[in-house]
Formats: C-alpha cells, sequence, structure tokens
C-alpha cells in the first residue's frame, strides 16, 4: 500500500464523514429531545438532494451563469424548503403522538419515511437523476503517478460541514433559543413549567436538523452529482450509525461519529473491499451498540420509575 | 340565531379561511419543486398545475375540518376519538362472548378450506401469498405485538429461511419436508445469536440493529456470489407429498402425484397443495399463539411490553423472555420463508428488502398489535386489496405509509385491541 492511496482514502473518508456528521446532528438533536429516531430524516436529506437539482436547473433556465449566485442561491432556497419539510413532518406525524405507547412514533416515522420516498418516486420518477459538475477545479499534491488528488468540492463539504457545526455550537450555547433547547432536552415538564414553549421547541429542533440535512444535501449532490429516491434510506441508517457512535444527544459526538464511520469506511473500501462497505458500517453499529450503547462521548442513560 | 352566536360564527369562519390560506401557502412550498417541477436530464419540465391541485385540495379539506369542528356534532367525534386513544390496551370479553366467536372461527375454517378449489391460478397464488402474509405477521406479532419489541429486520429470518431450502437442496440434496424443520431451526439458531446480545438495549436501538442485521443479511446474499449466486438468485425444489411429486411426468424414479391417485394431471395441484400445507400451519400457529398467551411465558411477554422495569423488580429475566419471543419469531418467519422458496420455486434477494419488512410491521400495526384475528385480517386484505387495485398499484408503498401514520394518529394500539377471557371462578367455596 503506497502512502498516496491511503492520503487519497483519507481525503474521501473525510469528506464522507463531514456529510454522515451533518445528518447525525438531525437524529442526535431530536433523540435527545423527545426521545425517538426520526426515521424519515434520511429522506429528509433525499428530499434536499431532489431539490439541489430543481433549483439549479430553475436558475440555469432563467439563463443565470453566475455561479456563485446560482450556489447561494440553491443553498438557499433548499435551507428553506428542507426546513419546512422537517416542521411539517413534526406537526402532521409526531405531535398528535405525544404521550402514545412508545412504539407509536417510531411507527409513524416509518410511515413518513414511506410516504416520503414513494412520493418523489411519484412525481419525479424513478431513474437516477443528476446535476452538471459544475466546479471542475482540483488540487492535486505529489508527482506522476503517486498523487493526492482533493476536489474544490471535497474541500468546500469539510469548510462548509465545520463552519455550520461552529454556528450551531454557537447557537445551542450561546444563544437563548440554544438555553431553551438545552433545557427542554435536559426536563422538558421542568422547562415547560418555567415558562418555555417546549412544542415550539421541538419544532426549532426538528427545523434546526432539517436544514443541517438539506446542507449535507446540497454538497453531497455537487459532489457525487447523482442520486435517486432511495439514497436517504441507506444514508440515513449511516448516519444514525454516526450519532450512536458519537453518543446520542451530544452534538460534538454527532460530527466525531461521522468522522470516524467515515474514515473507517472509506479505509475499507480503499484497503478490504467495496462490495462489503455498508455490511462493515452495520456491523460498526451492531458492535457499538452491544459493548459500548452509551457512545464516545454520551452519558449513560438511567431509567427511573 | 342569536347575534352572539352569530359574532362567534364569523369568528370560527374567519379562523378557517385564514387556516385554509397558510395550509395551501405550506403545501404549495413543501410540493411546488418536488411534485410541479420534473427533473428532466438537466433541465426541468413544467407541471406546476399538480402541487397547485393538491394544495387546493389540502386547504380546502382544512377549511371544512376546522368549520366542521366548530359545531356540535364535531365536538362530540373530537371527544369519542379522544376517549378512544385512552382506552386499555387489552379488551377483556366474558366467556361467553368468547364462546360465541367459535361460531366464527368455523365457517372461516370451513371458507378458507373451500376456497382454493374454486379458485383460478393466479388467484391461487395470491391466496398463497396471503397465507405466508398471514404467517408471517403472526410470527411478528409475537415479537412486536405481544413481547413489544419492535424488529425491523424480520425479513432477515424470512430470508433465512427461503435461502435454507434452496441452498440445503443445492449442496446437501435436502427435500422440502426436510429442509423445512432444518430451516426453521437455522432461523431460530440467527435469531438467538443476534438476540442474545442485543436484547438488553433499549427498545429503540433494539429496532435500529434488527433493522441494520435485515440489510447485513441481505448484502452477504446479494454479494457472496460463490455460495449464494448473488444477485442471480437460486432455485428451490417443490413440495412432495409422501415422496410424491407435483410434476408431469416423474423425476429420477419417483412417482407423480396424478399417475398414484389415477387422476389427470393439473398444475394447480401443487398450488392447492401449498396452500393446504400453508393453512394447517398458520391454524397450529394461532392455536399455540393463543396458548401461549395464557402460559406463564406468554404473560411475561405483555408485562414486559407494559412496563419492564416492574417485571425486572417482579424476578422476571427479561433477556431470556425477550429472547424466547424473538426464538418464536425467527422460527415461524424461517417457516414462511420455506414456503415462499417452495411456492416461487425461485429466489433472490431482491424478495428481502427493507420494504418488506416494513409491509409486515404495517400487517401488525394495522391489524392491532398483540390481535391475533386482526394480524390475519390485516394480512389478507393487504394482499388482496393491491391485487383488486391493480391500477394504482403504483400508489401502493405511499397508501401504506399514509395509513401506517393515520393509523398511529387515530388508534396508537391498531383496528383491533387485543382480547383476552375473563377469568371467572367455578363453584367456589364461601
Amino acid at each position: 500500500m503506497d502512502w498516496h492511496i491511503l492520503a487519497q482514502q483519507l481525503v474521501n473518508g473525510l469528506t464522507l464523514g463531514s456529510i454522515y456528521g451533518l445528518i447525525a446532528i438531525g437524529y442526535t438533536m431530536v433523540y435527545g429531545i423527545v426521545g425517538m429516531i426520526n426515521f424519515a430524516h434520511g429522506d429528509v436529506y433525499m428530499v434536499s438532494a431532489y431539490l439541489t437539482a430543481i433549483c439549479l436547473a430553475v436558475l440555469f433556465s432563467f439563463g443565470i451563469d453566475s455561479l456563485p449566485f446560482a450556489l447561494l442561491a440553491t443553498l438557499a432556497t433548499t435551507l428553506l424548503i428542507t426546513a419546512a419539510y422537517g416542521w411539517t413532518i413534526e406537526r402532521i406525524a409526531y405531535r398528535p403522538l405525544r404521550g402514545a405507547p412508545r412504539l407509536a412514533p417510531l411507527i409513524s416515522a416509518i410511515g413518513m419515511s414511506l410516504v416520503l420516498q414513494n412520493g418523489v418516486q411519484l412525481s419525479q420518477g424513478a431513474k437516477t437523476q443528476g446535476v452538471p459538475s459544475l466546479i471542475p477545479a482540483t488540487l492535486r499534491l505529489g508527482e506522476g503517478n503517486d498523487f493526492v488528488q482533493i476536489t474544490l468540492v471535497q474541500l468546500m463539504i469539510i469548510v462548509v460541514s465545520l463552519a455550520s457545526m461552529a454556528m450551531l455550537t454557537w447557537l445551542i450555547q450561546r444563544t437563548s433559543l440554544g438555553r431553551q433547547c438545552r433545557a427542554t432536552q435536559q426536563d422538558r415538564r421542568m422547562a415547560a413549567i418555567l415558562g418555555i414553549n417546549t412544542d415550539r421547541i421541538i419544532s426549532t429542533v426538528f427545523v434546526i436538523g432539517a436544514a443541517m440535512a438539506a446542507i449535507a444535501g446540497v454538497l453531497v449532490t455537487l459532489n457525487y452529482g447523482s442520486f435517486d429516491f432511495y439514497i436517504g434510506f441507506v444514508t440515513g441508517i449511516k448516519a444514525f450509525t454516526a450519532a450512536v457512535l458519537g453518543g446520542i444527544g451530544s452534538l460534538p459526538g454527532a460530527m466525531l461519529g461521522g468522522l470516524i464511520l467515515g474514515l473507517s469506511e472509506a479505509l475499507f473500501s480503499g484497503m478490504v473491499n467495496t462490495d462489503y462497505k455498508d455490511v462493515f458500517a452495520f456491523s460498526l453499529l451492531v458492535l457499538v451498540l452491544i459493548f459500548r450503547p452509551t457512545g464516545l462521548l454520551g452519558k449513560p442513560e438511567v431509567e427511573k420509575v | 340565531m342569536s347575534p352572539t352566536s352569530k359574532v362567534h360564527w364569523n369568528l370560527v369562519v374567519r379562523q378557517a379561511v385564514l387556516e385554509a390560506a397558510a395550509a395551501f401557502v405550506l403545501a404549495l412550498l413543501l410540493l411546488g419543486p418536488i411534485v410541479g417541477l420534473v427533473l428532466d436530464g438537466y433541465q426541468v419540465q413544467n407541471e406546476l398545475q399538480r402541487p397547485l391541485l393538491i394544495a387546493a385540495i389540502i386547504a380546502a379539506g382544512r377549511f371544512l375540518v376546522t368549520l366542521a369542528l366548530q359545531t356540535s356534532i364535531g365536538q362530540a367525534v373530537l371527544e369519542r376519538f379522544n376517549a378512544r386513544r385512552r382506552q386499555p390496551g387489552v379488551l377483556v370479553v366474558s366467556a361467553s362472548e368468547s364462546d360465541r366467536q367459535r361460531w366464527w372461527l368455523l365457517i372461516m375454517v370451513v371458507v378458507s378450506l373451500s376456497v382454493p378449489f374454486l379458485a383460478s391460478k393466479y388467484w391461487l397464488t395470491v391466496l398463497i401469498q396471503a397465507m405466508i402474509y398471514v404467517l408471517l405477521g403472526l410470527g411478528l406479532n409475537i415479537v412486536v405485538g405481544l413481547a413489544g419489541l419492535l424488529d425491523l429486520g424480520y425479513v432477515a429470518f424470512y430470508a433465512v429461511g427461503a435461502y435454507g431450502l434452496a441452498l440445503g437442496a443445492q449442496y446437501l440434496d435436502l427435500g422440502f419436508w426436510s429442509a423445512l424443520p432444518l430451516a426453521a431451526m437455522l432461523a431460530a439458531l440467527f435469531g438467538g445469536v443476534l438476540g442474545f446480545p442485543v436484547l438488553r438495549m433499549h427498545g429503540d436501538y433494539l429496532a435500529i440493529v434488527t433493522l441494520g442485521f435485515g440489510e447485513i443479511i441481505r448484502l452477504v446474499l446479494n454479494n457472496w456470489l460463490e455460495f449464494t449466486g448473488g444477485p442471480n438468485g437460486v432455485s428451490a425444489p417443490a413440495p412432495q407429498l409422501f415422496g410424491l411429486e407435483f410434476t408431469r411426468t416423474a423425476r429420477d424414479g419417483g412417482m407423480p402425484f396424478h399417475e398414484y391417485f389415477q387422476i389427470s394431471y393439473d398444475p394447480l395441484h401443487r398450488f392447492i397443495f401449498i396452500y393446504l400445507a400453508l393453512f394447517l400451519i398458520v391454524c397450529l400457529m394461532v392455536v399455540v399463539v393463543t396458548r401461549l398467551r395464557n402460559m406463564p411465558v406468554g404473560r411475561a411477554w405483555e408485562a414486559l411490553r407494559e412496563d419492564e422495569i416492574a417485571c425486572r423488580a417482579l424476578g422476571i429475566n427479561h433477556v431470556l423472555v425477550k429472547l424466547s419471543a424473538f426464538m418464536m419469531g425467527a422460527t415461524v418467519g424461517g417457516i414462511a420463508g420455506v414456503f415462499f422458496a417452495t411456492y416461487q420455486g425461485f429466489i433472490n434477494p431482491m424478495s428481502f428488502n427493507f420494504f418488506e419488512s416494513a409491509l409486515i410491521v404495517a400487517i401488525v400495526v394495522l391489524g392491532g398489535l398483540g390481535s391475533t384475528t386482526g394480524v390475519i385480517v390485516a394480512a389478507v386484505v393487504l394482499t388482496i386489496l393491491p391485487e383488486l387495485l391493480r391500477a394504482f398499484a403504483d400508489y401502493r408503498v405511499f397508501t401504506f405509509g399514509v395509513l401506517m401514520v393515520l393509523m398511529m394518529i387515530w388508534r396508537p394500539r391498531g383496528l383491533m385491541r387485543p382480547r383476552r377471557r375473563a377469568f371467572e371462578v367455578k363453584g367456589l367455596c364461601r
């Protein structure tokens, strides 16, 4: 194994890991605050990939050829609409189920996931869609046949995810909204007694999660260029694995878990076998849950009567 | 109409109009791009009339619902709806009512036994599918409905059963009847191996781990080309009746069924035989599940579902009790898989994807978690309805999703509540 192949896999893994981390934030925040797995989250990410392609196509059909403007407008529109999806899903499928038996919200979430997947398939068709390669610039380190290639989009992915993480951390740690979120996560009833509108905070958390998934969707679409209505399922489970790996409920944990999962998956597929990379990720999930269910940065959960 | 009520109605109508307008805008925002602008290469095609129509329907519905809820009838409906959700999970019926239900049971058995002799080949295959889903539903009902463990990878055990028959026939030269118990045991073993470490987990984690496990099984079946044939699949042997084959001509020394009984050859015989064998197994399952529910282990399942901490405090070994439910469910899934393989005659990993798991969960949930009758009805309806509505086949998954959400909002415990016969003491000394 040459160093450049290893380095190339590290770069790919870092990119992949940032994406997993961004999506994992949605899982970890929702789990932290309402204690349920938002099964439809992966499909929200899938919807944002479609929105990206649609926005770009509409902008280009109007003859807008300034690339930075097109990208920013696409990001803004996708963010807005995907956030609206997050809000609506919570409102329709989860809010009426507060206080229902434990399995009910999870089953409702699976239903919502089927609705999103099949809704997109019905309206957009089952075939793989794509966007043209817009930013072909690449960075090459090394010479001759031994080089490491970093595309500009990969750099963008890493920078943008770090920036979004930093902003989110600031939002949660420093602002009044963030304090309310943390209070609701610690004790929902007590927070409500102290005058926090917990329903609104829960909605906000879904909106934040969906917005993060939207950023991931835009970046992934720019990077890989192709997607279909089924991408949300596998990516969703992997992002959930990342959230569990880092410790569910913990924001830095989600990002750390995403990076670890992305790196190990890239190294596995680079060194061992590409066919079994999903098997590897799922096995990692099973093993983490068996041996360290609280994850790397999570706190142990004590059930009280 | 008094002036005050007139003012009241003005307010109500204004409120309804505002809410309808909000719903319209939101629906347009959500559906506009996804439904209205269809990607075609790197271009979009304008189909904006579709989201406009859907948004208009949603807004009209919102308007009418808001108005209706303000009338006295609407209030009463809402009240009943909320009361229903507060009902306890299990319906206790008296012994006499329980006896009356036996007549229904007899009628159902007679109908189910006579139907295959009247059906065409097409409907016979639909009936066999329905029976397979009934069996899968009953199996998953033990795990999800009775023990309260959400298993999203149930299809893995189904796959183990199906591949157990197909690969057993290919490598070990097993026939249908020798493979049936072996595949069931293999599925149980898989259930045990997966279940033992994961059953200590919190419920939601269990759902994700089983989902991951289901995907692992499917991916391994798909990628292990030398052993399973990968996406090309493998063929599975047809069943035999005491060594009699259901073929036109005898294969390697066997005796065809129709020659032995001196009747003319009919390809339907094979399907009727599979149906009847399945029916017997389903009946057996119903009896076993009914008995189990009244046994200590069955009561422990339901108690664990309701309150795990209390059960552990009372000295129930929660891991072993859950494991028994998990392995029971896996065994039934394996048996269903064997029947699926033999009826199809050919299997590949495509048949065991996540949608199949979600469909089985939908059957159990729609039927009523824990209710045997409900699960059977749901399985039959969910298999036969799509066949009747062939024109809307594309909307099948979509409808399932909507039904799952609505069902959870309307009745979080399913359509039919599980029944339990009341305990009555006879000949009590005073």
